[in-house]
């Protein structure tokens, strides 16, 4: 029987730290699934740029917040396709306002896609990597998970509910040697922040006592050592990676 | 197959015991050694072979191996 191919799975890999997180796998040794929505092209320059640089991937659209077409998208190209090393839950989005003008739609939207899609995922994958006796699953939470954010509260109490998600699947799914951990990225300078007005973001730099804004391989980095042998002790563990803004 | 060789064969690979020590009145916790994720994942692997649904109650009845052989034969 041929050895299935390791894999790590990153949910919205087409850009921002979802992208810097694929790479980084990438050439670590790991063959490469990212998940995108909107993005194709961008998703199809992630892979040419693996396989540049002699690694293994693929792309696939996926809307993690559609729970059939998760189970769908693992049934077909996971189970007994390949060995699931790894699932990197990193696709997200934000739809900020303050509480008082919240719309239902907009709670509900950004609930779905941060924290029941990698609810979603994790539940498939937890299936496959319970039978494989091994598994690496990192949930990108957030800084703002664990301090609260002005105009935030969808984000924020999706990024929270990560932290909790990931304590429990730790708990659940140890005697497997599958080991479930968070990380949480400070202000990293992506299409996220980049649309920040000015001020915003001076006020930000303010509160990281390293005084820059991280970068997507600063997120990656710790990403990538969460998923290998290296870390084989550390699950149920929030790695937070910001410049020292929040200790 | 009968049911009850397949749900042994679903036990062996599952619990990954020996086909012997798999015997009607076998205890799947006490007996055969499962712990909980065991427990559930045998339950989704006979709920796949024989597409059947066993629903949290009955799946807590199913002590023995006797117990899921009969449950599965009364549902098909």
């Amino acid at each position: 029987m041929t050895e299935l191919t390791k894999t790590a799975l990153v949910t919205g890999g087409s850009r921002g730290i979802g992208k810097a997180i694929a790479k980084a796998l990438a050439a670590d040794g790991l063959q490469v699934y990212l998940t995108y929505v909107s993005r194709p092209e961008e998703a199809a320059q992630v892979v040419a740029d693996i396989k540049a640089a002699g690694g293994s991937a693929r792309e696939f659209k996926l809307d993690v917040s559609d729970r059939p077409a998760v189970a769908a998208f693992f049934a077909e190209e996971i189970k007994d396709k390949v060995f699931l090393s790894a699932l990197v839950n990193n696709a997200g989005m934000t739809k900020d306002g303050l509480i008082l003008r919240m719309k239902d739609e907009d709670w509900d939207r950004v609930l779905d896609v941060d924290l029941t899609g990698p609810f979603a995922c994790l539940r498939e994958a937890a299936k496959i990597m319970a039978k494989q006796r091994f598994g690496r699953i990192v949930n990108l939470s957030s800084v703002v998970g664990q301090m609260g954010n002005a105009g935030q509260a969808n984000y924020v109490a999706a990024k929270a509910g990560l932290i909790g998600l990931t304590k429990t699947a730790a708990r659940e799914l140890a005697s497997r040697s599958v080991t479930v951990n968070a990380v949480t990225p400070g202000f990293i300078a992506t299409d996220m922040t980049a649309s920040l007005p000015e001020a915003v973001l001076a006020k930000f730099l303010e509160s990281v006592p390293l005084g820059r804004a991280g970068t997507a391989e600063d997120v990656a980095a710790a990403v990538s050592f969460l998923v290998s042998d290296a870390a084989a002790y550390i699950t149920g563990q929030v790695l937070s990676v910001n410049g020292g803004m929040y200790m | 197959m009968s049911v009850e060789e397949k749900v042994k064969a679903i036990i062996v690979d599952q619990l990954g015991v020996a086909a012997e020590e798999v015997k009607p009145e076998s205890s799947f916790v006490e007996d055969l050694g499962a712990d909980s994720l065991d427990l559930t994942e045998l339950i989704m692997a006979m709920e796949e072979e024989f597409g059947v649904e066993i629903d949290d109650e009955e799946a807590q009845k199913l002590i023995k191996v006797k117990d899921a052989t009969d449950y599965i034969s009364s549902k098909s």
